[in-house]
């Protein structure tokens, strides 16, 4: 086989320059590049909305804004971080590396990925366009039911709730577009050799997460197009007067809603081990052990939706099958937990940021585990349901399990995608930064939780105020400190230390054995594995 | 030349492989759909989420002297539909297969016309399939002229069937505006 002739494609090329390149690109790293700026922006837009949250819980009463407006800023901002913040970082990271880790000249379905792509900026701005109507005095601001739309509260919603639900058919078809690509470039991609079991982690996190948005997307979708229809069209999908049924909202929201989560941490839970390896300078432990549980974790994910709602007045059976479903996820995942810990075992570690993030992030993730564990139980779920001590939960996975993780992927990879080293001192400063601020914002969540604060409530009792005065001023720090991540990002693309092709010293698998940053065309003859 | 083929080809086998996921997708959005009534089938016959059967059924004969179920009645008046409604009894002792009438009073608190539709709920949720309508001003949706009260009729039997440790049932029954163009208890799509 050769592919000798092929050798000098590049040059038969004219790119566009200025915008027109990068509307127009289908280059994987252009695409990936613009996925993961994107990404930023949404996390500082989404930030900003969490943080005005926070101070007008600084203290007990109403002082910056209506309740309606605050249910708005809630809802809204978790709606951004998901989809608009976490899920495209994930996608980018995978434009980015997954062709430079298979050893492909691409991504496999380029316009795709392109139309992919651009779907998400009209998304975001539907998403957040409410809010600027109706300060021009048109609708009554954002789509204020939290994010989880739950029917009669979304069917009686204003117009807010039909621009989320257009902005999420949209994000919708760009994820299931992403997912397509990642998985038609994973089968017919890989370098010549590369077979399944031997593909880079992140390969197979990302496969899984791709086969879970093509099962659960569409349900999302269905569910979000049935409210709409009972909002403008007559049907009664899940108004009981009309023989509906609201709880049937909730069991196909979730139906996506948990996977979903699966979704935004398995590309995570794939990259995370490389890192690992890097700096304990000593080969992955458990590649096969990781990769079936990824598949258990997979599978599992989509039969234990139910525990999100338990309250809602299920059935013991259904009770106990949902409980002891969740807690099994718990098994394939200590696996995993098992692995990264090992990896690390006698290793020769250093702690560069991407190692600091990754420490961090198995501890901080495992909290977040664990909690998930106390959630699970039914009987604890009936005092825990709906309170801070859920919203300090999901955070612990979401934020430290998605974003401190997605973090440690920047600084990994950063010196490769821009041919030059970060500040190490500014990076190490803003993990520090990071982590501190974000076990301030959320351990007095978790206490206010247990002490019956409910979420999505703008006000509350007196003694709450103190635990709310100390998660507020954390969160501010935690937000500012966003703006050295930002700043080290900016600075590193613009210039600094020349990055080595291998950068860091124990850094294994095909990306780096390019030079960094890798040439606009990378692969176009495919490296043979043995 | 040999090598472009070779990328057309390679172009060729990703398009199918995208096109094959694409009726994955399709598959996909044809379970969500699915979801609706299989939903509905699922409650029905396990008799989960309080779902009562909304048609007549038909009269046993057998009655069972030796046991008192105690059936409770509560009502509620959803937003949007300015109506009073309760029961005239709030709970009755039954025979299990008797059958009982119960009369619930509901009135119109408006000037105008206004078309209700209640909504029933059975706790426990294992009793559900036990509880037997004979007659049920829940089978269709109630109209009121203005200010006229209404005395509306529940014949209903508990099967003998009903599982021992089952000694009281509560059914509730929650008023609802009755919904524009909707055609009473059934869904416009699907």
């Amino acid at each position: 086989m050769s592919y000798a002739s092929t050798a000098g494609h590049d040059e038969h090329h004219d790119h566009p320059t200025g915008i027109l390149r990068w509307l127009t690109t289908t280059n994987h790293k252009d695409i990936g590049t613009m996925y993961l700026i994107f990404s930023l922006i949404m996390f500082m837009v989404g930030g900003l909305m969490i943080l005005a949250v926070r101070v007008e819980l600084f203290q007990p009463g109403m002082q910056l804004m209506q309740p309606d407006f605050y249910n708005q800023l809630i809802g809204v901002h978790a709606l951004v971080m998901i989809f608009a913040a976490l899920m495209p970082a994930a996608t980018g990271f995978a434009n980015w590396m997954l062709p430079l880790q298979l050893g492909a000249p691409d991504m496999a379905l380029p316009r795709l990925n392109n139309w992919g792509f651009w779907l998400l900026p009209p998304a975001a701005i539907l998403l957040t366009l409410p809010f600027t109507l109706a300060l021009f005095g048109i609708g009554d601001g954002a789509i204020a039911t939290g994010w989880t739309f739950y029917a009669p509260l979304s069917v009686q919603g204003g117009i807010g709730v039909d621009f989320a639900i257009f902005a999420v058919h949209i994000l919708g078809i760009s994820s299931v577009m992403g997912s397509i690509n990642v998985i038609v470039t994973i089968f017919n991609m890989r370098a010549p050799g590369m077979t399944l079991m031997k593909m880079p982690m992140f390969a197979w996190g990302w496969l899984i997460t791709a086969f879970l948005l093509i099962a659960t997307i569409p349900v999302l979708a269905g569910a979000v197009t049935m409210l709409l229809t009972d909002r403008h069209f007559g049907t009664h999908f899940f108004n009981a007067a009309g023989g509906g049924d609201p709880i049937l909202f909730q069991h196909l929201f979730w139906f996506f809603g948990h996977p979903e989560v699966y979704i935004l941490l398995l590309p995570v839970w794939g990259f995370m081990p490389q890192i690992l390896q890097t700096f304990a300078r000593k080969p992955m432990y458990g590649y096969k052990a990781q990769v079936y549980s990824f598949w258990g974790i997979g599978i599992l994910s989509v039969v234990v939706w139910a525990h999100h709602f338990f309250t809602v007045g299920m059935p013991v059976p259904a009770l106990i099958y949902f409980m002891f479903s969740t807690m099994a996820i718990s098994v394939p995942l200590a696996v995993l937990f098992f692995c990264w810990i090992a990896t690390m075992w006698r290793g020769s570690m250093t702690f560069e940021t991407p190692m600091l993030f990754a420490v961090g992030w198995i501890i901080l993730f495992g909290i977040g585990g664990l909690t998930g564990l106390v959630l699970a139980d039914v009987a604890a779920d009936a005092q825990y349901h709906h309170t801070y001590f859920v919203v300090a939960h999901f955070h612990y996975t979401l934020f430290a399990g998605g974003i401190m993780g997605i973090m440690a992927g920047v600084y990994y990879w950063l010196p490769k995608m821009t041919g030059h080293m970060y500040n190490e001192n500014l990076g190490k400063l803003h993990f520090w930064l990071t982590a501190i601020s974000f076990n301030l914002t959320f351990i007095p969540q978790f206490f206010l939780g247990l002490a019956g604060m409910p979420r999505r409530i703008p006000d509350y009792a007196l003694q709450f105020a103190d635990f709310n005065a100390v998660s507020t001023v954390a969160a501010l720090v935690l937000g500012l400190s966003q703006l050295l991540f930002i700043y080290n990002i900016v600075s590193c693309a613009r210039g600094g230390k020349k990055a080595t092709d291998r950068v860091w010293e124990g850094s294994d698998g095909l990306e780096w054995t390019l030079p960094s940053p890798p040439p606009y065309h990378s692969f176009t003859e495919q490296p043979v594995i043995k | 030349m040999a090598a472009l083929t070779r990328i057309e080809e390679r172009q060729e086998a990703n398009r199918r492989l995208g096109l094959k996921l694409l009726w994955l997708v399709g598959g996909s959005i044809l379970f969500a759909v699915s979801l609706v009534p299989l939903y509905d089938v699922f409650c029905t016959v396990t008799g989960l989420n309080g779902k009562t059967q909304n048609t007549a059924a038909q009269s046993v004969a057998v009655v069972d002297e030796n046991r008192w179920v105690k059936i409770e009645f509560t009502s509620s008046v959803m937003p949007g539909l300015s109506w009073n409604f309760h029961p005239q009894q709030n709970s009755i002792m039954v025979r299990p297969g008797k059958i009982e009438t119960v009369l619930f009073e509901a009135r119109n608190m408006t000037n105008q016309v206004v078309a209700g539709q209640a909504v029933p709920s059975v706790s426990p949720g294992s009793a559900n399939n036990y509880l037997k309508k004979i007659e049920c001003f829940c089978f269709v949706r109630q109209e009121l002229q203005p200010g006229e009260t209404k005395l509306m009729p529940l014949r209903f039997y508990v099967s003998p069937d009903l599982p021992e440790k089952v000694e009281a049932i509560t059914l509730s029954y929650a008023f609802f505006s009755a919904v524009k163009k909707a055609e009473q208890g059934e869904r416009a799509a699907f």
